[in-house]
């Protein structure tokens, strides 16, 4: 494939003009502006189209059933919660596929992958069994963290998915820390993080990104920008709401992505992995993406209009993506219902295996405290 | 066997363990160039080099989280705490990662790391440089908190600590570092952690102390055999796993027990060993469990008033006496 | 395929849920992710969305109603299939409140799993708390009294003791309120001694009882054995001893003559812990009944000789009862015992409170000595009693002190009964009428002379074996009277 079939629309960090001393933008506080956005949308729609044709079929396809996978499963998911299937908390990634489908399709799978509490797409994403992770949120032994974990603390050390962390921002550290192992230990691995806008307001955010720079670690630090920390709109939250722009103060490289488009997605991390593999740089990228669905399960999300929610499912990651390989003659509609059929015969076999998985054994709730117990 | 500081005790344990395991780095402020804030870490640098010994920026809970990433995949950190004052920034990534990463990965993921430093009472540095805080780590399961008390102590358990594949909360004691005491020269001496030792034999009462108040603990000792009074002083090292046999079959010969610590009482590790001891051993009381704990108060400045918010010999030896019913 | 849409769980607390307003009506499309309607949860209101798609068939709850979790709320199907069984499936009770059922179930599985796994964890808590607990009670034995046999064994030396070890401030400092302050380990020794707490001055602050003092203690006495030996030779003294050690008991000489003579014995704690533990769950007095049934036509064949032999002096069955009654009373002197909260009091004579219903009520004169008695003097004296009691002549000493007392309903035609104990004795027994009634003897259907009799006994003193003992030497002396003889 070739590089850079599209600039990135922001491009920021340290190729990008500096930011100035007052880091005044144009508009003031940033706003999340429709009509931009809008021209945006169609502008990634000609960079969709664009890509996939330096991508193989293959791997377009798989990223497609990933993503169908994801949907389907939260969908299931969702449903099962409100039949008392899954307890306590539960957030669900519909609409935000794109992100870890498009960023992980670009790593390697001796990376090392890391997110907050929002986990379910990453793992399935990162290759973690369906079956093991609805096995999880139904607090059953056959969970991927052996029913201990639950819904925000998916773990799958086989697939170097380095978990699901459920502290705003408690990941980002950790992560920095595995890129400072691979460094240490002179892998080439990456390590790339996940996190939501709200956690840039944590200062561990800040430490992570001036010590990963300092030290020039391999991280790719994926900031998920849906737009809200549970119910508060980021402009509510944040003085400077251009996120990528965060990068500036530690010198670090940025870019701002569609968060809606897996390939803009896919080739931003690209990039930035190359920068970890080759330079050991770390690299920001904000991407601007969606929740469809509340903050979690028992979350009504009143304060989003209907309107708002109904422009970005116009732009629904897996309808748009659908759409422009249909475009180009990729899939036909035979296709897709092959891969839908595969997806639900998948997610159903995840409820059957969730559902007949025992409980925990009662001896389970004291192991796995100490790696060396003594008595 | 060497006569050296436990200082020196530290600094042998982290170069031999440097050197045994590519593994092992040394992370904290002033670490290296600076050869330590207390200089625990001099001559490292030079040494083992800055990809082994990294002086790190002012950020405890950005650094803290970073060695826990590490760890997680297959690291052996140790992130020193230029004073455990300030590990209060970085208790998230401590007790919500460190401590809690196993069991919640399903035993997938290990946290071999050691956060160390010097805790407790220094010398006039009033109330945010002056507190105990072994009782905040030992109350999370899923963390070890080791303190050591003597030059011996401190070098075989740092060693252990940092080949332990838990975190390890290692917690020395300023006003200790330049305390002096034989060492085994054995290269590969380690002492395993959860194990108490009985620093001092007796019969009539029992001393349970801790880190700067063993020292104080056996004076008080010796000047009691003086007035007749049999004390046996024993010194957990390991407050998580606690070896609390121990101490039960010290109190079940002597019935009576003074605990000595320098923390505060409320809530503290003296209020838990008192709890075992009278859950464990309640008929073999003859009086009820005696704390000698520093002062409900945070640390003031001015030095009449540090002496006293802490624990001193006279207030033990008084202890003893009184369970004793002397 | 038509499929029922459920009211959802929405919340993790949510039990019901009110629907706010439908968002789609009938008949229109529906696809999957869809909100089909607003739900008001206990939490806030949220959207059920449709989680297949087709046509909504039908609304079945209405905007505005409450329904239970699991409720079937609405159909969506194709648009031309039959949804008419789903229909009178959701209208019918079943349904709806098998799926809640379901739901529930499941939410309810998740916290029940995680108590039992909870409750199966703690048997080693349990353990530790039964242990913490089991040593305070340890305590409890040296502090508080003492109890049982330290206290009888040391009652002898009490006096000399007390005098001997009286602190100087005017009284027994280590008692607060009664309580014995005494330490956990003193406790222990001195149960393990047999030292009596309540005789020791202790020695710690507030007069705590120390190690030292027990220490002391067991040296004292160890240097006087003679005087314990002098002590101990007192008639009233040896009266507290165990009958193991006193094989032939000696009773004491009560003050009223008119009383029966008694042993007292120390309550044991396992006593104790009966009497207390009995009396709470039942009342004061923990009754438990006994019922047997007895052939009596000796006594009936008795009852007619004697009466032949003394047409003047006539006896009746209850007066042959009352003998019988105490002669195995005196073979089972646990039954002629009283509960006395300290001590359980054994009774050397039977003296036996016969029930007598008077105009407005109901009287026991007392049968002294009962035992020692003929039928015919027992015969003449309730007679008397009885009249007297009638005539409300009776003197306070003539219907107190019973040891045991018998009521008897048979005149009354009543075949069996339970009766009240007359506190303090240890049982009463309730005497039901004799009725011809068929019987299998030596494998033939015969009639015998049947009676049932039932036995209320005091658990604190009488316990279910003692007491079925006393009833079978009761029937077997009533079967045959000669083994009175």
């Amino acid at each position: 494939m070739s590089e850079l079939k599209v600039k990135p629309l922001k491009p920021r960090g340290p190729s990008a003009a500096p930011a100035s001393a007052g880091v005044v933008t144009e508009r003031g506080p940033d706003e999340i502006d429709q009509a931009e956005l809008r021209a945006e949308h169609q502008e990634r729609q000609q960079h969709l189209h664009a890509s996939i044709e330096g991508l193989e079929r293959e791997t377009l396809l798989n990223m497609l059933s990933q993503m169908v996978l994801i949907r389907r499963f939260e969908e299931k998911a969702a449903e099962a919660y409100t039949l008392g299937k899954i307890g306590g908390f539960c957030h669900l990634y519909i609409g935000q596929e794109a992100v870890a489908v498009g960023s992980i399709a670009a790593l390697r799978p001796d990376d090392y992958v890391m997110t907050s509490y929002r986990d379910h797409g990453h793992a399935l994403a990162r290759g973690t069994s369906p079956d093991e992770v609805m096995a999880e949120l139904f607090g059953k032994a056959g969970g991927c963290s052996a029913g201990k974990g639950g819904s925000m603390h998916l773990f799958d050390r086989d697939n170097h998915f380095l978990g699901g962390h459920a502290i705003v921002g408690g990941q980002i550290p950790l992560a920095t820390g595995v890129a400072f192992a691979a460094k240490y230990k002179g892998t080439d691995q990456v390590s790339c993080v996940y996190f939501g806008e709200a956690a840039v307001n944590q200062g561990v955010f800040h430490e992570s990104l001036n010590m990963a720079q300092l030290w020039k670690l391999p991280c790719i630090y994926i900031c998920e920008n849906n737009q809200y920390g549970m119910g508060t709109a980021l402009k509510r939250a944040m003085s400077l709401s251009d996120v990528s722009q965060k990068a500036c103060a530690y010198g670090m490289a940025s870019e701002f992505v569609d968060g809606m488009d897996v390939l803009a997605v896919y080739e931003a991390t690209r990039r930035a992995a190359a920068r970890a593999r080759k330079e050991s740089q770390p690299s920001l990228i904000e991407v601007r993406t969606y929740r469809f669905m509340g903050h979690s399960m028992s979350d009504p999300g009143n304060y989003r209009t209907r309107a708002e929610i109904e422009k970005y499912q116009e732009r629904d990651p897996v309808k748009v993506f659908i759409e422009s390989l249909k475009q180009k003659q990729i899939v036909d509609d035979a296709t897709i219902k092959e891969i839908e059929d595969r997806v639900r015969a998948q997610v159903e076999h995840a409820i059957k295996f969730a559902d007949s998985s025992p409980e925990p054994a009662p001896e389970e709730l004291h192991t796995h405290i100490y790696a060396n117990p003594i008595k | 066997m060497a006569v050296i500081t436990i200082r020196e005790a530290l600094n042998q344990a982290l170069r031999e363990e440097l050197e045994r395991d590519e593994n092992v780095f040394l992370m904290g402020e002033e670490v290296g160039a600076y050869q330590g804030a207390y200089k625990v870490s001099k001559g490292l640098l030079e040494e083992f080099g800055e990809k082994r010994v990294i002086d790190s920026p002012i950020t405890e809970l950005g650094f803290a989280g970073l060695g826990v990433g590490a760890a997680m995949v297959g690291l052996r950190p140790v992130i020193e705490f230029m004073t455990f004052n300030f590990s209060i920034l970085a208790t998230d990534q401590i007790i919500n990662s460190a401590a809690k990463m196993l069991y919640m990965s399903g035993g997938q993921f290990k946290i071999p790391i050691v956060f160390r430093g010097p805790n407790g009472s220094a010398y006039q540095v009033s109330s945010q440089h002056s507190q105990a805080l072994e009782s905040w780590y030992a109350h999370f399961p899923g963390i070890k908190v080791v303190m050591p008390s003597t030059p011996a102590d401190a070098k075989g358990l740092l060693k252990s600590a940092i080949r332990d594949d838990d975190p390890v909360i290692f917690l020395e004691q300023e006003r200790m570092y330049g305390l002096k005491g034989e060492v085994p020269d054995d290269g590969d001496f380690t002492i395993p952690l959860g194990v108490a030792e009985v620093k001092r034999e007796g019969t009539d009462a029992t001393i349970v102390a801790r880190s700067l108040t063993v020292p104080l603990a056996l004076k008080a000792a010796e000047e009691l055999e003086k007035q007749g009074v049999s004390v046996e002083v024993i010194d957990p090292r390991t407050i998580r796993p606690l070896d609390i046999e121990t101490i039960i079959k010290s109190v079940q010969k002597t019935n009576r027990v003074v605990i000595a610590e320098e923390s505060h009482p409320f809530c503290g590790v003296g209020a838990e060993l008192s709890a075992q001891i009278m859950e464990r051993a309640f008929d073999y009381l003859d009086a009820p469990v005696k704390r000698i704990s520093g002062a409900d108060a945070p640390m003031p400045y001015a030095k009449n008033l540090e002496k006293l918010a802490l624990p001193d010999i006279e207030r033990i030896i008084a202890a003893v006496r009184e369970v004793a019913y002397l | 395929m038509a499929t029922q849409v459920v009211m959802p769980k929405l919340s993790p607390t949510m039990e019901e849920g009110q629907l706010a307003r439908w968002l789609k009506n009938e008949g229109d499309k529906v696809s999957v992710g869809e909100p089909l309607a607003e739900i008001d949860t206990d939490k806030a209101t949220m959207e059920a969305q449709a989680l297949t798609s087709g046509v909504l068939r039908k609304i079945l709850v209405p905007a505005g109603e409450t329904v239970p979790l699991g409720q079937i709320i609405a159909i969506i199907g194709e648009p031309d299939e039959d949804i008419s069984g789903l229909v009178a499936q959701a209208e019918s009770d079943a349904a709806p409140a098998a799926n809640k059922q379901q739901i529930e179930e499941r939410v309810e599985a998740g916290q029940d799993g995680a108590q039992k796994e909870l409750a199966q964890v703690v048997p080693g808590g349990a353990r530790t708390q039964e242990t913490i607990e089991g040593q305070p009670l340890k305590g409890d034995v040296g502090g508080q009294a003492t109890t049982g046999a330290a206290q009888a064994q040391t009652t002898a030396s009490d006096k000399a003791q007390a005098t001997a070890t009286q602190p100087t401030d005017g009284g027994n400092g280590q008692r607060t309120g009664g309580r014995v302050v005494v330490s956990p380990l003193a406790a222990r020794m001195a149960a393990d001694a047999g030292i009596n707490l309540q005789t020791l001055a202790g020695s710690g602050p507030g007069g705590r009882i120390v190690k030292r003092d027990i220490e002391a203690a067991i040296k004292e006495g160890q240097q006087r054995p003679q005087a314990q030996a002098q002590a101990q030779a007192q008639p009233e003294q040896r009266a507290v001893e165990t009958r193991a050690q006193q094989p032939a008991p000696q009773f004491q000489q009560p003050a009223a003559a008119s009383a029966s003579p008694y042993r007292d014995e120390p309550v044991s704690t396992m006593r104790a812990t009966i009497a207390r533990r009995l009396a709470t769950s039942i009342g004061p007095v923990p009754h438990f009944f006994l019922t047997t049934e007895i052939e009596m036509d000796k006594v009936a064949d008795l009852r007619q000789q004697i009466n032949e032999s003394d047409k003047e002096n006539k006896v009746s069955v209850n007066d042959i009862i009352i003998k019988v009654a105490a002669v195995a009373l005196v073979r089972h002197s646990q039954v002629n015992a009283s509960f006395q909260d300290k001590v359980v009091r054994y009774y050397e004579r039977a003296d036996i409170g016969v029930a007598v219903a008077i105009e407005d009520g109901l009287i026991t004169p007392v049968v002294r000595a009962a035992e020692t008695k003929t039928i015919g003097q027992i015969s003449r004296e309730v007679r008397a009693l009885a009249e007297r009691a009638r005539a409300r002549k009776l003197q306070p000493e003539e219907y107190t002190g019973a040891t045991f007392s018998i009521s008897n309903l048979g005149m009354f035609g009543i075949d069996e009964f339970t009766a009240v104990i007359n506190p303090p004795e240890g049982a009463i027994l309730a005497v039901g009428a004799m009725q011809p009634k068929p019987v299998v003897r030596d494998g033939q259907i015969v009639v015998r002379q049947m009676m049932r009799v039932t036995m209320s006994c005091d658990h604190r003193v009488i316990d279910g074996a003692t007491g079925a003992k006393f009833l079978q030497t009761f029937k077997q002396l009533l079967e045959n009277p000669l083994l009175m003889l």
